[in-house]
């Protein structure tokens, strides 16, 4: 189709328009009718996103694509589909009861500076459930739910998209004869763009409180919300911006996973559960991480479940590793074969385990923890003696390497090559060092 | 041989399975057990000109997957039960605009906030009824992180050839426990049978420069996307929202059977708790007996013809699920009367241990 051929891009055998006598509701959907005349848009580049409430009628009398979704989302599909398709038009038609149940997907759009165009058909209340008070409903108004007047402050939907940094934002009525080139403009505009277009609910708003066209600009006036173009930025769209992220991420390799081969033999005959304890900072996580890939090296299967508090930074640091000679399928520990703690903060985080623990397993600690409640065999970590100065910054790896030790699950060979394969050069240098003082 | 393994937990499994299901739209909200999948798909998506989009709420996130997969996107998201909860109104809309979307899960343990950091299964009835309408749902489950990948690609297929969201139901330990996985599990899906290609209705012809116009609603419509109110038209269309998915049962159905001759107790589990009855039925055969297993894949819509066929010579059934007995109400209603049931449940933060399965095994 041709669009030039178009008088307008209201779907004809579809109306009359379903609102009430007088309603403004049609004016605005004749005024954007004209805006996409001007703008030569074929129907197919445009999709009217309608937002629910009468407003959220209008679906149906255009002849472009259109999207009826949810009460106060509407932004939403429409930020989604600009997203997928930026050559897309996407306009959405929300009233001012969406805009309050979903201002805050409005403030982030403007925010966002996401490249569709709102028009807020705001006639005060919410015309579709009866004429309920809504965010924009005037002081002292009467409305099916403030029977004796608002007494609540209203919203500038204008001003919130503003403050926001909303690229193109307006303020008009359903009356203005330019509302067509204000809404072409706004449409041109690379970013958020919104025009807060005030209008008349005949059916309830008008005459409950005996206001018309002529009581709207007196109001307007007296709330000092000024009409016309209020702000207009050169900021870049979200959809132009994330453009080039897709560009710079693009020459970045996919990430894959972490193979490791089994190059040495275990002599483990069955599972082993492991629980390391200790502080955030300690490095747990990662010495769980390198025993279990050194045992992945040795033909083992293992789990590695980590703990620790939501604050990563503080407080217990807790690594649980299930060695298996089959495939794990209980990744879970209740009662550990060793335990090694090596922080109170571990100490007091495992202990309901320690405490399950028989005279079968083994708990091993660092110095100065304390009594340790359990029926398990307790044995101090005695690193070997010209490791001290080293303890306190790697107390983690050197726990891992006197496991590897203690244990006899796989060669020591594995857990420097586990060093090797999966931590940062920098590490590994350090780590290597740590395991020589365990080298006979 | 050498052996090659890979260490991998399963978030990172289930954003490649998205990813090479053709994935090219991700919006979500940061959440434990979930974010991992967040992470690894914001990360990933804009290097293959992907978009993976941070929403301001759960809400928002589910809106633009919506707004995006009718203009053409294989959409995904993933969160946790607080943000399937803001889920809800939105999922009824993508059953009602028949919108293709993948939907990861990672559950934790309880009402509310609850136990951020702990693996349940009590969000599953939730999943299947989490929407107005009543509608069927199809969820999926893996037990590890190799079908963690494999589930999540063919929900990809079965979001497409349904035209309607469909959930992966995990865990905590699911999505952030690192384990070794042998490569070749990973590269080679399981013996399931294959998903027919097409869709079982229209496909989904998206917004499109050029293209047919297109209006969408959620509204109770007619042929033409169009609000209508005549009862004929509203039957048909819910109606066949039903049947699409219920006249397929066959080919829904995904469960693992491991049944033994002569057993007369079946132990059915999914997800995380099938690996402890695993465990479990591998000890109570080492000492001797018999007994059968069967675990499902998918949850939803309940596999009922092959659960009734793992029942021959079943007098005890046993159901390791980490809530109050939420599927167990599901076998209830396949059984008669004389078979026992029996539910192992736990909601303290520990999973199920192949011990206690077995004691409920052993009646001590
Ligand atoms: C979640 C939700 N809550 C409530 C409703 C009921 N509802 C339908 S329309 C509407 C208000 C619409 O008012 P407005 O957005 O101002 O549009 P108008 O009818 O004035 O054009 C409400 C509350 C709904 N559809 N969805
Ligand atoms: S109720 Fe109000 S908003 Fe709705 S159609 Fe009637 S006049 Fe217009
Ligand atoms: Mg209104």
């Amino acid at each position: 189709m041709d669009p030039k051929h178009l008088d307008t891009y209201i779907a004809k055998e579809n109306l009359p328009y379903a609102f009430c006598p007088g309603c403004s509701h049609g004016k605005i959907l004749g005024a954007l009718s004209d805006s996409l005349k001007r703008q030569n848009l074929d129907p197919s580049e445009v999709v009217i996103v309608t937002d629910i409430g009468c407003v959220g009628l209008s679906d149906k009398y255009f002849i472009t694509h259109a999207f009826h979704g949810l009460h106060g989302r509407a932004i939403t599909y429409a930020s989604g589909i600009k997203m997928q398709n930026p050559d897309l038009n996407v306009v959405v038609l929300i009233g001012d009861g969406g805009c309050g149940i979903g201002g805050h997907h409005l403030l982030n759009a403007a925010r966002l500076n996401s490249d569709i165009n709102v028009l807020v058909f705001n006639n005060f209340n919410f015309g579709m459930t009866g004429g309920q008070h809504s965010v924009t409903t005037p002081l002292d108004s009467i409305t099916a739910t403030t029977a004796l007047g608002s007494i609540d402050a209203p919203m500038d939907i204008a001003g919130t998209a503003q403050v926001n940094g909303g690229g193109f934002i307006a303020r008009a009525t359903a009356f203005d004869k330019d509302l067509p080139e204000l809404i072409e403009k706004s449409m041109r505009h690379d970013g958020f763009s919104l025009i807060d277009i005030w209008e008349l609910c005949t059916a309830y708003y008008v005459p409950r409180n005996d206001f018309g066209r002529k009581d709207m600009m007196v109001y307007m006036d007296g709330m000092e919300m000024a009409s016309g173009i209020l702000q207009e930025t050169n900021r870049p769209s979200f959809q132009t911006s994330y453009k080039n992220i897709q560009e710079k991420a693009s020459v970045q390799n996919p990430i894959s996973g972490l193979e490791l081969e089994t190059i040495f033999e275990h002599s483990l005959t069955k599972p082993i559960r492991i629980v390391l304890a200790g502080a955030a900072g300690q490095k747990v996580v990662s010495a769980g991480n390198l025993l279990a890939s050194a045992a992945t090296l040795s033909g083992l299967w293992v789990s590695r479940r980590a703990d620790f508090p939501i604050t990563i930074q503080t407080g217990f640091s807790v690594a649980e590793i299930v060695i298996s000679p089959e495939p794990v399928l209980y990744s879970g520990i209740v009662k550990p074969d060793v335990v090694a703690i090596i922080a109170s903060e571990g100490k007091s985080k495992v202990s309901r385990l320690t405490l399950a623990m028989d005279d079968s397993g083994v708990i091993y600690h660092s110095d100065g923890l304390g009594n340790i409640e359990s029926e398990a065999q307790i044995s101090p970590l005695d690193f070997p003696e010209d490791v001290q100065q080293d303890i306190r910054k790697n107390l983690s790896a050197l726990t891992a390497a006197f496991l590897t030790k203690k244990l006899n699950m796989f060669p020591f060979e594995a857990l420097k090559e586990a060093s090797r394969q999966i931590q940062k050069p920098k590490i590994t240098e350090i780590n290597l060092g740590i395991f020589e003082y365990f080298e006979d | 041989m050498i052996k090659k393994r890979e260490m991998v937990d399963g978030a990172a499994a289930i954003a490649r399975g998205a990813l090479d299901a053709g994935c090219n739209y991700y919006a979500g909200y940061p959440i434990t057990p979930a974010s991992g999948i967040l992470t690894h798909m914001l990360r990933e998506l804009p290097k293959v000109g992907g978009i993976g989009f941070q929403g301001e709420d759960e809400i928002s996130s589910l809106g633009h997957c919506i707004g995006a997969a009718m203009t053409g996107a294989t959409v995904f998201t993933a969160t946790s039960g607080p943000g399937l909860s803001l889920y809800s109104e939105n999922l009824g809309l993508a059953i009602m605009m028949e919108v293709p979307i993948v939907i990861a899960i990672s559950q934790r343990l309880g009402p509310s906030t609850g136990a951020a950091t702990a693996s349940a299964q009590g969000d599953i009835q939730f999943m299947r009824w989490g929407t107005t309408g009543g509608y069927p749902m199809i969820v999926l489950a893996p037990t590890n992180i190799s079908e963690c990948y494999h589930l999540t690609k063919r929900a990809f297929q079965l979001a497409k050839r349904f035209r309607t969201p469909v959930f992966l139901a995990t865990d905590k330990d699911t999505v952030m426990t690192t384990e070794s996985v042998s490569v070749n599990d990973m590269k080679n899906a399981p013996d399931w049978p294959k998903i027919p290609n097409g869709g079982v209705g229209k496909e989904l012809d998206p917004y499109q420069i050029d293209g047919e116009i297109h209006h969408y609603t959620g509204s109770s419509h007619n042929e033409e996307g169009h609000i209508t109110k005549d009862p004929d038209i509203i039957a048909e269309l819910n109606e066949r929202l039903r049947t699409k998915i219920e006249s397929n049962l066959n080919e829904l159905s995904l469960v693992k059977n491991d049944l033994q001759h002569g057993a007369d107790t079946l132990i059915l589990s999914y997800g995380i708790s099938a690996r402890s009855m695993e465990a479990a039925v591998k000890e109570i055969r080492d000492g001797g007996d018999q007994v059968s297993s069967i675990t499902i894949y998918s949850l939803w819509p309940v596999p009922e013809k092959a659960i009734q066929e793992s029942l021959v010579g079943i007098k005890r059934i046993i159901v390791p699920e980490l809530n109050h007995g939420q599927y167990l109400r599901e076998i209830e209603r396949l059984v008669n009367r004389d078979v026992e049931l029996i539910g192992v449940n736990r909601v303290d933060t520990i999973l199920l241990t192949p011990d206690e399965i077995m004691r409920a095994y052993h009646g001590s």
